[in-house]
């Protein structure tokens, strides 16, 4: 039978997990606008978000071991350090073979990132997606032939969508505006 | 905001920043004091790190340091198309930017000329996001959430040599 303290304590736990969840979800948004360029950022944020610096640090490398977070370090703008032949390749690839081309292409170093997506027929029928950097438009375009060449993928309808301009390039903004 | 370069700013990046960046896009230690583990590693003062950083940051060649989320556990997000008339391209890629949620938002060589990625909390919001965005626009989005991920880590070596080239 629970005595009236017992009760009293799985309130009181109940409110501290939901404090504790609205922190680390301030965290997040917080840590979604960067870290403060201070001698102790982790402190910095803890003051912000109303945690210790110690669970600051518990929760960022428990969601790096999760994988919520893929990587943390320093987010270079490729744009505007010169790297601006940007061309998203696109690929209608034949269902079957679409995890596997995938895969092939990621292996390239050329490809920096490698998706598949839905076909949106009739305005849209490429299904995979790959991302390639470069500094010159030729070299990318080089670049390109060279690997269709070497991975055999002649036979594959694709388009080179090169980028004109940026308009916006940023991380993500997850966290409701009000959770921070 | 246009992100046009004049000219190539990797020549105003000396060794240290080259190999800032080289070495920390990923692995920023996770402790009390960072930067002062990194200029240890580096050979430099605390407040060499900072100080480049915060000048890499002014300068718009580092978005930020600090993570980068999974997309797909963090929240909802697409990326989305959007073919409108050339003459028009900057009013309607205003129009985008304005939304709530939109990061990396690109003109591109096609019918499809405005590609961006929208981002929400959750799949019910992000849908919100983009039918409320739709009807200002005026113009049907394309959209093209992610099935599948081959290569998803936007880190990759700067070709230095090439950019001094270019």
């Amino acid at each position: 039978m629970k005595t009236t303290d017992d009760a009293g304590l799985a309130a009181t736990g109940a409110a501290l997990g939901m404090t504790s969840h609205a922190a680390e979800r301030r965290l997040r948004g917080l840590l979604e606008r960067g870290l403060p360029l201070a001698s102790r950022p982790w402190q910095v944020l803890a003051e912000q978000a109303g945690m210790s610096e110690e669970r600051v640090m518990a929760c960022v490398r428990r969601w790096q071991a999760d994988g919520m977070i893929k990587r943390l370090g320093l987010v270079v703008k490729h744009r505007r350090l010169g790297i601006q032949a940007n061309a998203m390749v696109v690929w209608n690839v034949p269902d079957a073979r679409v995890a596997e081309v995938g895969r092939r292409l990621a292996h390239e170093t050329a490809v920096t990132l490698c998706y598949r997506r839905p076909r949106r027929l009739p305005e849209w029928p490429y299904n995979l997606f790959s991302m390639i950097h470069g500094t010159r438009r030729e070299w990318v375009e080089a670049e390109l032939a060279a690997l269709i060449e070497r991975q055999g993928l002649g036979d594959l309808e694709h388009r080179m969508l090169f980028s004109t301009q940026a308009y916006r390039q940023c991380g993500g903004r997850y966290v409701r505006e009000e959770g921070i | 905001m246009h992100c046009q370069v004049p000219y190539c700013l990797a020549q105003d990046l000396d060794t240290l920043d080259r190999r800032l960046i080289d070495s920390y896009q990923r692995g920023l230690p996770v402790c009390t004091r960072p930067f002062l583990s990194i200029a240890e590693r580096l050979g430099c003062s605390e407040d060499d790190v900072l100080a480049r950083l915060e000048r890499l940051q002014a300068m718009g060649v580092l978005s930020r340091v600090g993570p980068v989320f999974d997309h797909a556990r963090a929240g909802a997000s697409l990326l989305a198309a959007v073919a409108v008339p050339e003459a028009e391209r900057d009013a309607f890629a205003e129009l985008i930017n304005a939304a709530p949620g939109v990061n990396h938002n690109y003109a591109r060589e096609h019918d499809f000329n405005l590609w961006f990625v929208m981002t929400a909390p959750d799949d019910a919001e992000l849908e919100a996001r983009l039918d409320g965005l739709e009807a200002r626009l005026g113009v049907p989005i394309l959209r093209l959430p992610m099935l599948e991920g081959y290569h998803i880590d936007l880190s990759f070596p700067i070709p230095w040599a090439e950019l001094e080239r270019a």
